[in-house]
């Protein structure tokens, strides 16, 4: 594997595999009374989130503790950047502090891997504006896999706001990875522009008729969140007429689970309930949002893991 | 360690590179006397938890825990307890994958552990399942079983049950298969080194 980890496009079938392994045996030891191990000992891991985050960032400072590494959380807001220091000085100034690792979510596309050409510890990508977030795609991946078993050959839906999605995006290349079928589902106001070109070379299907999707029994169907921060383009008329044509409504629920009982559904959060999914499906036993939660922690331990431990880590 | 080059499998009853030191009947007998020794050790089975540690390790707990069924008739818990997480070379070897920690249902407070491996070699990695033990809970009393003890100990831990003690050469190889690990008969041998 990568000394960094910025794109889901950078693991390997095998990487992924290694990872999902990895985070099956941590997932054990969130079951512990004493949830601690010493691996870690003496890494320090710096989570600098310039945008907010509750469940990536408090996922990673847990896994990072629960090994024994030093995790400390810089935000944007409280922190030079908002003196108006650059990127560039700030990240500087944390890697000559000798840090191991730096844990980065920033609202800039690519900021994460222009980070990686100025430092020397490890960087993992943990969203970077619209562009990547490669945890998430593999612990929903791993969220998946723990319900339905192997991914290869699942038919997985991915349904939402694709422009604005890094989710998605990391998403289709982990699924893609894994050898499953993925069909994208959006308005064509949400596709991403050359999107057309990227489906075709990497075999995704997509549709703008969630409920033919639905009525197909996918295995699993994704749903993206609505960006309401981002939505100021006029990408659809109305966020009634939105949940109309593209929310997981109870009736759409009930379609979905007659034509696959077993179907399970994601959503990486935080949920707008009652927009892109309704109560009935963010609650229903098929929903694995509170597992995906539970997840987060035991692959990002993984991840720490292999990025950190062994020989040829940073010292 | 070098091999000689050869189109025979290494492990193979070919295999001029190893000499057979245990066959599997020889495997067979030392496995049946350290089932009776932890018995007689612990005044029967109560209290009992045999806790492998990955891969071998977990076989040969198993394998214990069916002798020990045949002779006093009780289920004996058994686990398995990896280390991987715990070890003092992570950071000189490359990542390796950790694999299953296992712990019975009646977990191991107040309880007999006794842990169970192939080779015991340095001690190192005695040390580290140790301290994953102590993550885990408080045993009554911890107590070692190997199927070969190859001495070169770096660490002051010693065995309580022992299959087989092999005085070897550090640049000896001991290679233990099994058949339900690894297929084919159980067999000890060791490779590698100079001829003796």
């Amino acid at each position: 594997m990568n000394r960094h980890l910025l794109s889901s496009a950078d693991l390997t079938r095998d990487d992924v595999r290694m990872l999902l392994a990895t985070a099956s045996e941590m997932h054990e030891v969130q079951h512990r009374d004493v949830k601690k191990l010493p691996t870690l000992r003496g890494r320090t891991v710096i989570n600098l989130f310039f945008e907010d985050s509750t469940r990536t960032r408090s996922s990673f400072e847990i896994a990072g503790k629960w090994m024994s590494a030093d995790t400390i959380n810089i935000t944007g807001k409280g922190s030079s950047a908002s003196k108006g220091e650059s990127l560039r000085d700030t990240v500087r100034t944390i890697d000559a502090m000798s840090v191991d690792a730096i844990v980065i979510r920033h609202m800039a596309s690519g900021a994460a891997h222009q980070v990686s050409q100025w430092v020397d510890a490890s960087v993992i990508n943990a969203g970077d504006g619209t562009h990547e977030h490669p945890t998430q795609a593999l612990l929903d991946a791993y969220t998946i896999e723990q319900r339905l078993g192997d991914l290869d050959g699942a038919r997985v839906a991915i349904v939402g706001d694709l422009t604005h999605s890094r989710v998605f995006r990391s998403n289709a290349i982990t699924l893609r990875t894994l050898g499953a079928h993925v069909t994208l589902v959006a308005p064509p106001t949400l596709m991403p522009s050359g999107i057309a070109s990227w489906a075709a070379a990497d075999g995704l299907e997509l549709t703008d008729d969630l409920d033919a999707v639905l009525a197909s029994g996918p295995d699993a169907v994704m749903m993206l969140r609505v960006q309401r921060e981002r939505m100021s383009g006029g990408f659809f008329p109305t966020a009634r007429e939105y949940t109309v044509g593209f929310g997981l409504t109870r009736e759409r629920l009930r379609a979905l689970s007659d034509a696959n009982p077993e179907a399970v559904i994601c959503h990486p959060g935080p949920m707008n309930r009652g927009l892109e999914i309704s109560a009935d499906a963010a609650d229903a036993a098929q929903s694995l949002v509170l597992d995906q939660v539970s997840a987060g922690v035991a692959v990002r331990m993984s991840v720490l893991y292999h990025l950190l431990a062994g020989e040829g880590a940073v010292a | 360690m070098t091999r000689a080059d050869t189109t025979v499998p290494p492990g193979h009853p070919l295999d001029p590179s190893g000499r057979t030191v245990l066959s599997a009947s020889d495997v067979s007998r030392a496995l049946r006397r350290i089932a009776h020794e932890i018995l007689e050790h612990n005044k029967g089975a109560d209290h009992l938890v045999l806790l492998g540690i990955p891969s071998r390790g977990v076989e040969l707990a198993h394998r214990l825990a069916d002798l020990v069924r045949e002779v006093e008739g009780t289920e004996v818990p058994v686990g398995s307890l990896d280390i991987t997480m715990h070890r003092d070379d992570l950071r000189h070897q490359p990542t390796r994958a950790p694999m299953h920690t296992t712990i019975p249902p009646g977990g191991i407070d107040d309880k007999v552990v006794v842990l169970v491996d192939d080779v015991l070699y340095s001690g190192r990695t005695i040390r580290a399942a140790l301290d994953a033990l102590s993550d885990l809970g408080r045993p009554r009393a911890v107590r070692l079983a190997v199927l070969v003890d190859r001495g070169h100990r770096e660490l002051p831990i010693r065995a309580d049950h022992v299959g087989k003690n092999l005085p070897t050469s550090h640049s000896e190889k001991v290679q233990v298969r099994l058949a339900g690990h690894d297929g084919g008969e159980d067999v000890v041998r060791i490779a590698g080194g100079d001829a003796r």
